[in-house]
């Protein structure tokens, strides 16, 4: 056992669970603030500058409070629920790769915990098992609402993550690879979401209804459910469970970030600059490669992409649950579907005419094409329900 | 003894373990939690024997998909507690059958053609990738007819399905 490798592995572990607790105790604070703005409100601004402290005074309330057990609650599995909740949201970011090597202390680190063969398929796999612990919760706490929320989100999330997976795919065919890391770097020249936008949209608005937020947030729904699946869960058991969510909500967008939007990669446009990430700066006679722009860059595009989740909250009413369930099933997998064959078509016909504007104009302009048609489409059958019914 | 042998035997366990409390416990949702658990130590059975892949779809699909669904039935049929057994005399028959399998299973593994150690410990590291794009290729190319007589049976149920839940209209 090479006890060196052990030491970086077990402080690149603690990095990433200390970026993404501190990370979830900002979103909070983010999300606050964001919405307030969007609602033309201030949001928490009293604790600390620009109300910096508040997460910690949060924090502080929900260690203080009591915990409530209801009677007739399943203990055990009342106990695991916010575990196993949380537990996913963790471990998702082992293959997220945030940096390149770095040569420090005499070794090269890479800036990443694990660039596996198999990392979309691990993506895939934990997000998956993710649904388990608010299914259990809802059963566990012994409630009518919990349960209810339990069961739409078991049903969601198996719904949605079918559309979530086919645009993994087409990721997977852009990059030529299910590392991670590969994926990152064939996004140099142009990100994927430029060559299949359709694909990044349908990947967003299913990674929303996999995280459980709104328009998508069924299982929680105030009005219909109190809050659903977390319904009886108080203090730091419910702590945990706003924990997974922001968390899920950060783990999303770094997932986001690195198949469609490039990574760490620098900006497309940034690509021969000194900002990019394979730059050589040259300060004080010394020479080093700019290697701390890549988690910067990251930083950034999750930073962008949790406003963007932030905006859709404040924008969008809650789904109808039948159409939750039509939408799923009748639009996003028939066009996540058409996605992966548009791909794969175009990639073919890249590779067998040797024109790289089969890729670069011929599969984005088709897939906005088929993208609108679903538009029309959905627009028309809303349209005549609502004639229908009048 | 082995490092490999040590995370083997510590799994075997684990597997047996919850296979048995599958059986045995009386609450339909223990039951699939204790299957969750089984199918993720065979997935990382899978992992010990150098197939990632394999490890990783077992998870995806199995534990994520098919057994939420499990659960989301039990949840809704409100089915949880599962009566005593009555009537155990029509089960001889399976469990004997099931006896014979598991008896035959020992055997193998325990023959002198196949020791216990070569199970944790595969010959020749494995290129992931490499394994991956070889399966591709053989399911598309060599197996492609079984392949898609499979996916047009899977087409078949899910079109039966659909037409069983839908709703008869009234008046028609």
């Amino acid at each position: 056992m090479d006890w060196a490798l052990a030491l970086e592995w077990l402080v690149k572990s603690l990095v990433i669970i200390f970026a993404l607790l501190g990370g979830f105790a900002y979103t909070t604070w983010y999300e606050r603030r964001a919405l307030a703005r969007l609602q033309v409100r201030v949001g928490p601004n009293r604790a600390g500058p620009f109300g910096l402290l508040q997460p910690i005074a949060d924090a502080l309330k929900l260690i203080f409070k009591e915990e409530l057990t209801p009677p007739g609650a399943f203990k055990l599995v009342f106990f695991l629920a916010p575990i196993m909740t949380l537990v996913p949201s963790i471990i998702i970011a082992a293959v997220i790769p945030w940096g390149r090597t770095v040569t420090m202390f005499g070794r090269e680190i890479n800036l990443y915990l694990a660039d596996v063969n198999v990392g979309i398929i691990y993506l895939m796999s934990v997000t998956s098992i993710a649904v388990y612990g608010i299914v259990l919760a809802g059963w566990a706490s012994n409630s009518k609402y919990a349960m209810l929320g339990g069961l739409r989100s078991a049903a969601q999330m198996v719904s949605y993550e079918l559309s979530l997976g086919l645009t993994f795919v087409a990721a997977i065919l852009l990059g030529n690879s299910m590392s991670l890391v590969d994926i990152v770097e064939a996004q140099t020249t142009y990100w994927f979401a430029l060559i299949q936008p359709l694909g990044a949209l349908i990947f967003l608005t299913a990674t929303l209804a996999e995280v459980n937020r709104a328009p998508f947030d069924m299982p929680e729904a105030e009005q219909e459910l109190t809050a659903g699946f977390h319904t009886e869960y108080s203090g730091m058991k419910f702590a945990l469970f706003f924990m997974a969510e922001y968390q899920k909500m950060i783990v999303v967008s770094m997932m986001a970030a690195t198949l469609f939007f490039g990574g760490y990669r620098e900006f497309w446009f940034l690509r021969d600059t000194l900002l990019s990430v394979d730059a050589t700066w040259l300060i004080s006679g010394h020479q080093f490669t700019a290697w701390f722009l890549a988690p910067l860059y990251l930083f950034i595009k999750v930073v962008g992409l949790l406003f963007l989740m932030i905006w859709v909250r404040a924008t969008w009413p809650r789904f109808r649950y039948d159409r939750l369930m039509a939408f799923g099933w009748k639009v996003m997998l028939p066009l996540s579907l058409a996605v992966v064959f548009i791909t794969a078509t175009g990639i073919l016909l890249e590779i067998t005419t040797g024109q790289v504007m089969w890729l670069t104009v011929g599969v984005p302009a088709v897939s906005i094409f088929v993208g609108l048609i679903a538009v029309v489409f959905v627009y028309r059958s809303l349209w005549r329900k609502y004639y229908e019914t009048v | 003894m082995t490092i490999d042998l040590f995370l083997f035997l510590v799994l075997a366990l684990v597997s047996i373990g919850t296979a048995l409390g599958m059986l045995l416990s009386r609450n339909a949702v223990y039951s699939a939690l204790f299957l969750v658990l089984n199918l993720g130590a065979v997935a990382i059975f899978f992992l010990l024997l150098g197939a990632p892949f394999i490890a990783m779809a077992q998870i995806t699909v199995y534990a994520g998909a098919i057994m939420v669904l499990f659960l989301f039935v039990i949840m809704l049929l409100g089915t949880e507690e599962i009566p005593g057994m009555q009537n155990w005399k029509k089960f001889i028959i399976p469990a004997v059958l099931a006896g014979a399998l598991i008896l035959e299973s020992i055997y193998l593994l325990t023959s002198a053609s196949r020791p216990l150690g070569l199970i944790a410990n595969p010959s020749e590291s494995v290129n992931t990738a490499q394994a991956m794009r070889d399966l591709g290729e053989l399911l598309f190319d060599q197996y492609l007819l079984p392949f898609e007589v499979t996916s047009i049976l899977l087409l078949v149920a899910m079109v039966g399905a659909i037409v069983l839940s839908k709703p008869e209209k009234a008046g028609k």
